[in-house]
């Protein structure tokens, strides 16, 4: 093991982890607005767009992510549309996700009972009260633990968007690993920085679950 | 009885799920104060008689009249008519994500926009009336039934309804516990509070009612004072029903 090539090497695994830090946010944020528009057209069932999403998240559901961005990055730019590989990487992040995410958030919306439903018509609740007052709250402690699960599954498949060249973790590492054949070291530099970004991240969402969850199932 | 002004008409009432009527053409009227309770076999249409009360379901015939105006009508908004007519269901259903006090107080508060002190003095009052003024912090899940169930009255109270339905609220509880909410609506009941009750416990339908209506079928068998009905029934439905709860 050399260290020394460690140390010599950290400025660039903090750089490209910054890289997929920044991808992996606007990435699981494209994916949440997606999944929360998807999920309140199914809930509600409006005609024509509920199929449509129902094609859709078959299709993100069924085809890996490598192929969806593939797909956006070298096969749009033959019908005239050309895409930084950042935004390909976003797009794709979002694609996928959408589709975890709305079926996550429709998980939890359908899990609030209809007798909570009944008993919040009979205070007389209009339905964007009883949205934002009984239904909400309910699923989005139910959908929690689903979501929280989501983040860290698009968080590690940002690893994917190494194949289109996005300078991220594994991308620095495959290109290391040719120029210095340090294959342990960057490996181990590689395994770390992963480590270091999503642990925290894990404990912190354990953490809002746990709130979000308090009031109906205890400690 | 006779001479109170009437609050509550319903009007040859139908209604059917699928093939089966479940309501079929039934009247009655409920004078402000009165006390009613609905016996009757499972199955005869009573929830679902106070669920088209409520609004809950749609009826296919017939009128439900609440002081004065059909709660059909499309001049009335069914919310307004939820703030007039208060029900309290058979499995307490109070919001799991929010405390006692949050519970009782988001009807007032948001659907009434009262003022928020009035509204928590009146939730301490009742807490305290139905002996769980200690417990206002709580969340549902850390209740027994019985408190839930008692909760679930003052909740549907704190909205100052003119009558207050009871689905057989003490049908999902433990024997020891029917007591207590039995109690609580005793007590509604001496204060002057315009009820319907459904009920199985007998001996409790006796004590509490001005009159019990006895249904079949989707309708009105018989009825009359609970002395009588209970007695002397005149109908060999209701004897036959009522003789099931002697051993």
């Amino acid at each position: 093991m050399d260290w020394s090539y460690l140390g010599r090497e950290l400025p660039r695994y903090i750089e490209a982890g910054l890289v997929t830090l920044k991808i992996g946010f606007w990435g699981i944020l494209a994916a949440l607005i997606t999944g929360l528009v998807c999920c309140f057209v199914l809930y509600y069932k409006i005609f024509i767009l509920q199929k449509i999403v129902k094609v859709y998240v078959e299709l993100s559901r069924n085809t890996p992510l490598l192929i969806q961005v593939f797909f956006l990055y070298f096969g749009l730019p033959q019908v005239g549309i050309k895409l930084s590989g950042t935004a390909c990487a976003i797009i794709g992040l979002g694609f996928l996700g959408g589709s975890y995410m709305a079926e996550a958030f429709r998980g939890g919306l359908e899990a609030v009972g209809n007798s909570q439903i009944e008993s919040g018509l009979s205070i007389g609740l209009d339905k964007r009260q009883m949205m934002q007052y009984v239904i909400l709250p309910q699923a989005i402690s139910i959908s929690m633990p689903q979501v929280s699960a989501n983040f860290i599954f698009l968080l590690k498949e940002t690893s994917i968007l190494s194949a289109i060249a996005i300078p991220e973790l594994l991308n620095v590492t495959q290109s290391l690993i040719g120029l210095y054949y340090k294959t342990n070291e960057s490996l181990l530099l590689l395994t770390v920085s992963y480590l270091i970004i999503i642990l925290p991240l894990s404990i912190v969402l354990g953490y809002i679950e746990r709130r979000l969850r308090h009031a109906e199932f205890g400690n | 009885m006779n001479n109170e002004e009437i609050v509550l008409e319903i009007k040859d009432l139908y209604k059917g799920f699928g093939e089966r009527n479940v309501l079929n053409g039934l009247d009655f009227t409920l004078h402000k104060g009165e006390v009613v309770v609905i016996i009757g076999p499972s199955g005869c249409g009573k929830s679902t008689l106070l669920r088209c009360i409520n609004g809950l379901e749609k009826i296919d015939g017939g009128d439900v009249i609440l002081e004065g105006s059909s709660i059909y009508d499309k001049n009335i908004k069914m919310r307004q008519v939820r703030q007039k007519v208060g029900i309290v269901f058979q499995s307490y259903d109070l919001f799991s994500h929010m405390t006692v006090m949050e519970n009782i107080l988001l009807g007032p508060l948001k659907v009434q926009k009262r003022d928020k002190q009035e509204v928590s003095e009146l939730a301490r009052e009742l807490l305290k009336k139905v002996g769980l003024s200690d417990r206002e912090n709580d969340y549902p899940r850390q209740l027994s039934g019985g408190q839930k169930q008692r909760i679930a009255i003052v909740r549907s109270l704190c909205m100052n309804p003119d009558i207050v339905l009871f689905d057989e609220v003490t049908a999902a509880l433990d024997p020891e516990m029917v007591r207590e909410v039995l109690d609580v609506i005793l007590d509604l009941a001496k204060q002057g509070l315009t009820m319907i009750i459904v009920t199985h416990e007998m001996h409790f339908a006796r004590a509490v009612s001005d009159r019990i209506l006895f249904m079949d079928h989707g309708k009105i068998v018989e009825e009359g004072e609970p002395e009588d009905l209970f007695g002397n029934p005149k109908t060999e439905r209701a004897k036959q029903f009522l003789n099931k709860f002697d051993y």
